[in-house]
C-alpha cells in the first residue's frame, strides 16, 4: 500500500524543481514587442517571436492570445503593438481606434488559412458542397450515409463517422462559421481530435471517417477533397494558389493590425514576418503562405 | 548508534576519530528534533496538500455554482461551452462516458488481475513469482501517455480489424487500456490480501481434504474479502481519474454509447481538452472545475469506501 501513498513526496520534489526553473537568470533584451489577440494565431505568433528571438536577441517579442476582438480592443487601449486577427476590423472599432489613440489602424494580411476536407483515399467522392458539408456536420443534418453522396460499394458499411476538434480549438470555430454560419450548431457525437495533426492521422485509418483540417496537414494516406461554394458551381480544387485567389470557400486571411505606419522594431519584424524566413514558419505550422 | 560500532570494528584508525567520535554524537543529537520535525512536516503535507487543492478547486468553481442550471447539468447529454446559438452544459453523456469505459475496464481487470493475484500468492513457485512481481510492478510505471499511444496507434487499428467498429478508438479500446493499467494495483494489493490470511487457514483446509481450488474460493477468498474488494475499489478509483490514455483512446465523441465499439468522451478528458484555451476566469472555466468537483467527490467516495473496507469496518458489521 505504502507504494502508493507517495504523492507529498513527489510534489514537494516537483516544487524543488520548480524554483530550481526560476532561478535561472535572464538577460535583459533593450525592446519589447507587444503582440495580443487571435487564438488561432497564438501558435503561428509565438513560432514567429521564438524564431525571431533567436536571430535578434535584443528584441523579445511577447504573445498572448485570447481572441481577436481581445487583441484589438488592447491595440485601441494602446496596450499592445500588434494585434493579431482572423478578421476584419469593424467600422465601430476603426472609428474607436481613431478617437482614442489619433491613428488610422493598418491591416497587413500576412497569410491564410485554409481547411481541407479530408476522406479516406478508398472512398469513391472526389468533390463535396459547402451545403452537403453543413448537412453532414451541423445539428440535424440530413446526410448520415456515404450512400447518399456517392455511389457505394453494394453491402458495405457506408456511415459517415465525422472527425472534428475539440470545441475551444480556432479551427473547430473557423468551420463552424464558414460552413454552419452563426445560427447553427455542429451536431454532438463527432470524434474530436486535439490537434490538426490527429484529425488526418485518424482519417487515414478509418475508411468512413471525414474530417476537416489545415491545408498544410497533407499526407499520402488521405485525400482532400474539391469543395464548391454552392450546388451547381464548380468545384475548387484544395490548393495554397485557390486560397490566395479566394476561389477556395473554406479560407480566411490572417491579419496583424497596427496603428498607423509601424516603425523602428515593429516595422523590422513586420517585414522579417513578410519576407521568405517569416512565411516558411507560416508553411511549418499549416497555414498557406503568401507566395 | 552506529558511530561506536564503526570505531570498534576499525580499530587501526587514528587518535583524531576518537575527539570526532562524541563531536560527532553531539550534532547528532542537536539534529534529532528538527529532524523529527521535518519528517512531521512531510507527513502532514499531503493532508495540507489535498485541502490546498480541494479548496482552489472549489473556489475556481464558486462564482457559477449559484447559477449553474443544475437540472439540466446531471440529466442532459448537450455539452455545448461554445455554442454561439445556445450554450448548453450538460454533462450527462460524459458521466455515461466515465462510468461505461470504467465499467468495462473493471469488467476485464478483476478477473485477470484477482486471478493473478491467486496465482501469484497461492500457486506461484518462488522464483517464477519474484519475476512475475518485478514484470507487473514494471507495467504499473508505464506512463499513461504511453497508455494511451498504444491504445491510439496499436489497438485502434487491431480493433478495427477484428471487430465491426466503425473508428478504431473508443470504447472498447478505451476500456482494454484501462482494465491494463488497473491491473497492477488489483494485483499486487489483492496479493498483500491474500498473504495476510494466516497459512492456518490453508493448513485448515487441505487437511481436511478441500483441493487447492476448493481453499482458494471457500476459504482464502472469505476470509480476504475485505482487502480484495479494497483491491478493486482502489482500481476503480484509478479507471475513474485516468485522463491522458482515455483521451487518446476512446475517441473523445460526445454521445452515449450504443455499442461497445462507439467512441465516446469521459469527464477527465473533457477538463483535460479543453481547460487550456477555456477563457479564464470565464463561464465555460469555471463549470470545467465544477465537472473536476464532480470527480472529486466521485473519487473521494471510491477510496474512503476502499479505505473503510480495509479497515474491516464492513466485516465486523456484517457478521
Amino acid at each position: 500500500m505504502a507504494r502508493f501513498l507517495g504523492l507529498g513526496g513527489w510534489i514537494w520534489c516537483l516544487g524543488c524543481l520548480a524554483i530550481a526553473g526560476c532561478a535561472r537568470g535572464r538577460a535583459e533584451p533593450l525592446h519589447v514587442i507587444r503582440v495580443e489577440g487571435s487564438d488561432t494565431m497564438v501558435n503561428i505568433a509565438q513560432a514567429w517571436a521564438e524564431e525571431y528571438h533567436r536571430k535578434h536577441p535584443e528584441v523579445s517579442i511577447q504573445v498572448l492570445g485570447g481572441g481577436s476582438g481581445v487583441g484589438i480592443a488592447s491595440l485601441i487601449a494602446g496596450n499592445c503593438d500588434l494585434a493579431n486577427s482572423s478578421r476584419k476590423m469593424s467600422e465601430k472599432e476603426l472609428a474607436e481606434a481613431r478617437a482614442k489613440q489619433h491613428a488610422e489602424p493598418i491591416e497587413h494580411i500576412v497569410g491564410y488559412d485554409a481547411l481541407g476536407v479530408y476522406v479516406h483515399p478508398s472512398n469513391p467522392l472526389e468533390e463535396i458542397t459547402v451545403q452537403q458539408l453543413a448537412e453532414i456536420y451541423g445539428e440535424g443534418g440530413t446526410i448520415t450515409r456515404w450512400s447518399q453522396l456517392v455511389p457505394w460499394p453494394e453491402g458495405q458499411k457506408d456511415r459517415i463517422v465525422r472527425i472534428g476538434r475539440q470545441n475551444s480549438s480556432g479551427t473547430y470555430e473557423f468551420f463552424r462559421s464558414a460552413i454552419l454560419g452563426k445560427k447553427r450548431d455542429f451536431a454532438l457525437g463527432s470524434v474530436d481530435a486535439n490537434g490538426s495533426k490527429d484529425v488526418v492521422a485518424l482519417v487515414a485509418r478509418t475508411p468512413l471517417a471525414i474530417g476537416y483540417s489545415g491545408m498544410g496537414y497533407q499526407t499520402p494516406e488521405v485525400k482532400m477533397l474539391r469543395v464548391s461554394p454552392g450546388p451547381g458551381k464548380p468545384a475548387v480544387a484544395p490548393t495554397a494558389a485557390n486560397a490566395l485567389a479566394g476561389l477556395y470557400p473554406i479560407t480566411r486571411p490572417l491579419q496583424i493590425y497596427t496603428l498607423g505606419q509601424p516603425q523602428g522594431v515593429v516595422r523590422e519584424y513586420l517585414q522579417w514576418i513578410y519576407s521568405e524566413e517569416g512565411q516558411r514558419v507560416v508553411e511549418a505550422l499549416g497555414y498557406v503562405p503568401l507566395k | 548508534m552506529a558511530q561506536p560500532q564503526l570505531r570498534q570494528s576499525q580499530p587501526g584508525q587514528p587518535a583524531g576519530r576518537g575527539r570526532l567520535g562524541p563531536w560527532f554524537d553531539r550534532v547528532c543529537d542537536a539534529t534529532e528534533r528538527p529532524v523529527e520535525w521535518l519528517v512531521r512536516l512531510c507527513g502532514y503535507s499531503a493532508i495540507l496538500f489535498v485541502l490546498a487543492i480541494f479548496v482552489f478547486v472549489f473556489l475556481e468553481a464558486a462564482p457559477i455554482l449559484p447559477k449553474l442550471d443544475w437540472v439540466e447539468f446531471f440529466t442532459s447529454p448537450q455539452w455545448r461551452p461554445t455554442s454561439q446559438v445556445r450554450v448548453q452544459y450538460g454533462i450527462l453523456a460524459l458521466v455515461v462516458g466515465t462510468l461505461s469505459v470504467t465499467a468495462l475496464a473493471m469488467a476485464l481487470a478483476v478477473p485477470l488481475g484477482l486471478g493473478a493475484a491467486v496465482y501469484l500468492s497461492e500457486f506461484c513457485p518462488g522464483r517464477l513469482k519474484e519475476v512475475l512481481k518485478v514484470v507487473i510492478e514494471l507495467l504499473a510505471a508505464i506512463p499513461s501517455v504511453v497508455w494511451g499511444f498504444i491504445g491510439y496507434m496499436v489497438l485502434g487499428p487491431v480493433l478495427m480489424e477484428t471487430t465491426d467498429a466503425d473508428i478504431g478508438v473508443n470504447l472498447l479500446n478505451g476500456g482494454i487500456i484501462l482494465a491494463l493499467m488497473s491491473v497492477p494495483i488489483i494485483v499486487s494489493v489483492g496479493e498483500d490480501a491474500l498473504k495476510a490470511v494466516p497459512d492456518s487457514y490453508r493448513e485448515a483446509a487441505l487437511a481436511l481434504g478441500a483441493s487447492r481450488w476448493e481453499m482458494v474460493h471457500r476459504v482464502l477468498f472469505p476470509a480476504a474479502r475485505n482487502g480484495l474488494l479494497a483491491a478493486v475499489l482502489l482500481g476503480v478509483g484509478r479507471a475513474i481519474g485516468e485522463t491522458m490514455a482515455v483521451l487518446m483512446a476512446t475517441g473523445h465523441a460526445i454521445r452515449i454509447p450504443q455499442s461497445l465499439v462507439d467512441p465516446i468522451r469521459t469527464l477527465t478528458a473533457t477538463i483535460a481538452a479543453e481547460l487550456g484555451e477555456a477563457v479564464e476566469r470565464g463561464e465555460h472555466y469555471r463549470v470545467l472545475f465544477v465537472i473536476g468537483l464532480v470527480l472529486f467527490a466521485v473519487t473521494f467516495v471510491v477510496n474512503l469506501l476502499a479505505d473503510v473496507v480495509v479497515k474491516g469496518l464492513r466485516g465486523e458489521r456484517g457478521s
